[in-house]
């Protein structure tokens, strides 16, 4: 009796796993971090009340805006309020409905709004192909026209991340570039006077540091998205920026770009560079090798530094010993040495967002709120004259390599659909674990383009 | 028609309302969330679906063809099966020796017993975590191997595809052979002693007295074990997905692992939604057999033999 109870308990338990795959189907994560950097961003001053008052509007309907946003932690969950309340206090018949949720419960929540029709008017996005996937859902406004009046107070290479079909969805209003963060003293101790600025220089100092006796770079291989970026950056470097957009429209990868991307990834491989334990890390691994001084670098986004804190044993990660630099070029690419690998947050627009919304939106991108989130450090602001009120030295230059970047590449498993995302994370780590070569890796993310 | 028999007529028909209406809300839980989702997800399964748009894409089998091609769900099958294998053949064998030790009276058995199980008590998702931090490199396990002069048995335990599952097989031993054993020391309690002791009586050694006697009456214990094991094993998901998310390489992916990647991570809902279905046969198959063949006897007279 009892084992017909458990079999039951099997089919019902499968069944409801199986449901839960195909129906409910929560929106996938964009598994890259810029959430972690709104989540575990170094907590400075509380939020600051200085924001300039709104244009005065008059008093109109009553109206009722929705803004879900994931940005749990302070300052910048307050932050976020202060800005609303300084909006609805000059608009008396707006009111601001903030829904703060935490990142995995916004995708299960937003996914089941969409299918369901009722989506909210504000709501966080990364832009890129799970953004292109809502638009192709319905669920989205096409928001070209209404903010063309103030389109050019953005940062144009973010603002287009959030264009898909010539369309605009949504508006950027934080956006880092990944670089390279470095150990200063492991980089004096291995000899290496200056930061390399070509693939071959960089190649001989992961040489030097080894024989330093430190790990040159930090890489996660479980995670797998941290090696993809650095792989990005050589298809970057290699193809050049519009022989990468077109690898992603025609979800063709088998290309010179891609296959010669691999290769370089294999001669990185032979000077076995990556830290002990590499094969299993996750990113939090990663992070602490760097920030305990384990490994002398890693590739990574703006938010490293807070990470590398977070995890680093004595809490207080490298200091001042912590530096970046860009990608380096490589010899006899197609790609400027200036182009980025980027992304960052933004607010999507739903189908039904009323003008309010809108207006509510440029307020929130003006100069005074976007120098708020700067100066609290809740991001780097994509408003144009926000660049003077980052002070950290570090930030500066991440900030000055994404005002450089005259292509800016969104991380390339959140501008292509998630599948084929999955796809690239899965192809390139195979290749840093040494388990693939560059033609197969190509052919793979080919092949999963076609079935899924 | 007797007034008697019009009587048992009635009788009946009201027990069969009765049955049917005390029924009814059991029954209705189990179409809306077992049967309903079971055909959701087979009718997903034939679209091409990410979730968000309306189900427009049909394309028949192809998520199937899929994943028993390059899809890796013969890889993920592999994987689940060599568990089940080892879990038979060490896990089992290993628990029951523990079961017949602990079975002896000697002073502080109960610690033993104790000690034995509490690993089960533990959830999946902390057992992974634990020994994540354990199996790191230059970690707890590395440095005790080192210092008692094994340093050369040191692997990459989480990071060598090749040895992954094995590590993975250990884990899943750790935490449930204190079940196990304490399943079959209940069912060595429900043995008579005095059917050992006739057959020592009458001439046979204690092996042969283990061999003969107590193994075939610990048959039911033994067979329902060994379901559960293999079901488990066969819908292995927590611990790996916290230990090492299927990784390296996919050389730890199980079955549930490679469709929640497909739903979740790749938001490929109906290819998901395929390897549900999968999935969900390969268990149903195997539980069917099992208790038709293996627990015929155990269930005789408690299951519908359809005539059989």
């Amino acid at each position: 009796m009892s084992t017909r109870w458990r079999l039951a308990g099997a089919v019902a338990m499968i069944s409801i796993v199986a449901a839960a795959c195909g129906g409910s189907s929560a929106t996938n994560a964009p598994t890259t971090a810029p959430t972690t950097a709104a989540s575990t961003a170094a907590s400075e001053a509380p939020a600051g009340s200085g924001s300039e008052a709104p244009s005065q509007a008059g008093g109109g309907a009553p109206v009722t805006v929705d803004w879900w946003h994931i940005t749990t932690a302070d300052p910048g969950k307050s932050d976020f309020q202060a800005i609303a309340d300084a909006y609805t206090a000059a608009h008396p018949n707006v009111k601001i409905n903030i829904t703060v949720l935490e990142n995995e419960a916004f995708k299960t929540k937003l996914a089941t709004s969409i299918q369901a029709g009722d989506v909210p008017d504000l709501f966080q996005s990364w832009g890129g192909g799970a953004m292109a996937a809502q638009a192709d859902a319905g669920a989205l406004k096409d928001i070209t026209s209404d903010i063309s009046s103030w389109a050019s107070t953005i940062n144009p290479g973010a603002l287009s991340i959030y264009q898909y079909n010539g369309k605009q969805y949504g508006v950027p209003w934080d956006m880092g570039m990944i670089g390279f963060w470095y150990n200063k003293d492991a980089f004096s101790k291995a000899g290496i006077s200056a930061p390399p600025t070509t693939w071959a220089d960089f190649l001989s100092d992961v040489s030097k540091l080894k024989a330093s006796g430190i790990a040159p770079l930090a890489i996660a291989g479980q995670d797998k998205w941290p090696s993809m970026h650095l792989w990005t950056y050589l298809l970057l470097r290699i193809g050049g920026g519009d022989n990468l957009s077109q690898m992603i429209q025609s979800k063709n990868w088998n290309t010179d770009a891609c296959t010669k991307a691999g290769d370089q990834v294999l001669a990185l491989n032979k000077l076995d560079p990556y830290q002990p334990g590499y094969k299993s890390a996750v990113y939090n691994d990663e992070a602490a090798a760097v920030g305990n001084g384990k490994a002398a670098m890693e590739l990574m986004g703006q938010w490293a530094p807070s990470v590398q804190m977070d995890q680093s044993a004595d809490k207080k990660g490298l200091g001042d010993k912590l530096g970046w630099f860009p990608f380096p070029s490589v010899e006899g690419g197609a790609g400027a040495p200036t182009d980025g690998v980027g992304g960052g947050n933004g607010i999507a627009v739903g189908k039904d967002a009323p003008p309010e919304a809108l207006d509510f939106l440029k307020f929130f991108n003006s100069v005074d709120n976007g120098n708020k989130l700067n100066t609290d450090n809740v991001g780097l602001s994509t408003t144009v004259g926000t660049e003077s009120s980052v002070k950290d030295p570090n930030l500066q230059a991440v900030l000055a390599g994404r005002g450089a970047a005259k292509f800016m590449q969104l991380y390339l498993d959140q501008a292509t659909s998630p599948a084929m995302g999955q796809a690239i994370n899965d192809a390139t780590v195979a290749l840093f674990l040494g388990a693939s070569d560059p033609a197969k890796a190509c052919q793979a993310i080919t092949d999963a383009a076609a079935t899924q | 028609m007797t007034a008697l028999s019009r009587a048992r007529t009635g009788n009946r028909r009201s027990k069969t309302l009765a049955i049917a209406l005390f029924l009814a809300p059991a029954l209705a839980l189990y179409v809306v969330f077992v049967l309903f989702p079971i055909a959701q997800a087979a009718h997903f399964s034939l679209y091409k679906w990410n979730g968000l748009t309306p189900l427009t894409e049909f394309i028949g089998l192809k998520n199937y063809q899929v994943a028993l091609g390059s899809g890796g769900f013969v890889n993920a099958f592999g994987n689940n099966l060599l568990i089940v294998v080892l879990s038979l053949a060490i896990q089992i064998p290993f628990s029951l020796a523990l079961a017949v030790m602990l079975n002896r009276r000697f002073p502080g058995r109960w610690v033993f017993r104790l000690l034995f199980f509490l690993p089960y008590v533990l959830s999946e998702a902390v057992t992974g975590i634990v020994f994540r931090l354990l199996l790191q490199p230059g970690a707890f396990v590395d440095s005790a191997l080192t210092s008692v002069g094994l340093g050369s048995l040191v692997q990459d335990w989480l990071g060598d595809p090749a040895i992954v599952m094995l590590t993975l097989f250990v884990i899943v031993s750790w935490k449930y052979f204190g079940f196990h054993m304490i399943l079959m020391l209940a069912g060595l309690q429900g043995i008579p002693k005095e059917l050992e002791e006739a057959a020592l009586i009458d001439g046979a050694d204690r092996r042969g007295a283990f061999r003969y006697v107590t193994l075939p009456l610990l048959g039911p214990t033994i067979r329902v074990s060994v379901f559960l094991s293999v079901i488990g094993a066969l819908q292995l998901f927590d611990m790996v997905w916290v230990t090492t998310n299927g990784g390296p390489l996919n050389a730890s992916t199980t079955m549930a692992i490679a469709m929640f990647k497909a739903g979740f991570k790749s938001q490929a809902m109906g290819y998901g939604s395929a390897l549900a279905v999968l999935l969900f046969l390969v268990s149903l198959v195997v539980a069917l057999a099992y208790q038709r063949f293996v627990l015929r006897r155990d269930t005789d007279g408690a299951l519908t033999t359809f005539g059989g």
